[in-house]
């Protein structure tokens, strides 16, 4: 078995990109949605670190992993704050139900 | 196979497993737990890669802040005492047949491109690094970011808040 390389982190990335679409795209529930939108952000946090440390290309990487991490928070905030008045105004939060822009 | 080798086995599987509850369970509380293992797991790659800074604060940030965010989220908008909190799901089989074409191609472009890597030397901490390249060259976007993020905890709290009347 050969030594873990750069394409050992790169599938495991792209392995947890594909989950994470998978419960973007299944989920009904808009928390569920938003968990899946978490793990694509990792899973582009893992690409950025796993190139920056195998491309010899400095620390550059990581601090683009920091702000990926930085704007997921300000996404959670404001993306459950949405969350919280569809509840209100629908008494429900499933991603399918809320349609009314279409009457 | 040496002991970075199985470690980074180890943490793969704890990520990957982990994430696969999160997607396929119904009960919407046990994906937010199992979520926070991914995050650990992720936490654990990244330090793997040398980038120890940024795992304490995938840790930090993640764990300690987003996951109670979410937590909050779904305390504060299903009825946990009357409706039970299963969640539901639709497409689920195109959706797993695109999906599953997508990882594959994915995965195998990751696996049959010659990746051009070099050995590098990263240094055994980096948040010494980290704190100089913030103030220096990536100050405008340090900056920027700062911005962004108060911007977003007042809006956040403006569109959450509870009308008087």
């Amino acid at each position: 078995m050969i030594n873990v390389g750069l394409n050992h982190f790169l599938i495991v990335s792209g392995i947890l990109f594909s989950l994470g679409l998978y419960a973007v795209v299944t989920r009904k529930n808009a928390v569920m949605v938003l968990m899946g939108i978490e793990l694509i952000l990792n899973a582009a946090n893992i690409n950025f670190i796993a190139f920056s440390k195998f491309g010899n290309l400095g620390l550059t990487g990581q601090v683009t992993a920091l702000f990926v991490i930085v704007l997921a928070a300000a996404e959670a905030a404001i993306a459950l704050a949405i969350v919280l008045n569809i509840y209100k105004t629908f008494n429900n939060v499933n991603v399918d139900e809320i349609d009314h822009l279409k009457d | 196979m040496n002991l970075y080798d199985l470690i980074f086995y180890l943490f793969a599987a704890v990520t990957l497993l982990s994430a696969a509850v999160v997607v396929s369970s119904k009960n919407i509380i046990y994906s937010a737990f199992s979520l926070v293992l991914t995050f650990f797991g992720v936490a654990g790659l990244y330090i793997l890669l040398g980038a120890d800074f940024i795992g304490v604060v995938q840790i930090l940030v993640y764990v300690g802040g987003i996951m109670i965010l979410l937590l909050f989220g779904v305390m504060l908008t299903n009825k946990i005492t009357s409706v039970d909190i299963r969640t539901g799901t639709v497409n689920v089989l195109p959706s797993a047949i695109a999906i599953g074409v997508f990882m594959g191609l994915v995965t195998s472009i990751m696996i049959w491109t010659k990746w051009v890597s070099f050995p590098t030397e990263t240094p055994l901490t980096t948040t010494n690094e980290l704190g100089k390249l913030l103030i220096t060259e990536y100050v405008l976007i340090f900056e920027l970011l700062a911005i962004l993020l108060l911007v977003a905890l007042i809006g956040a709290a403006s569109i959450a808040r509870r009308d008087k009347e």
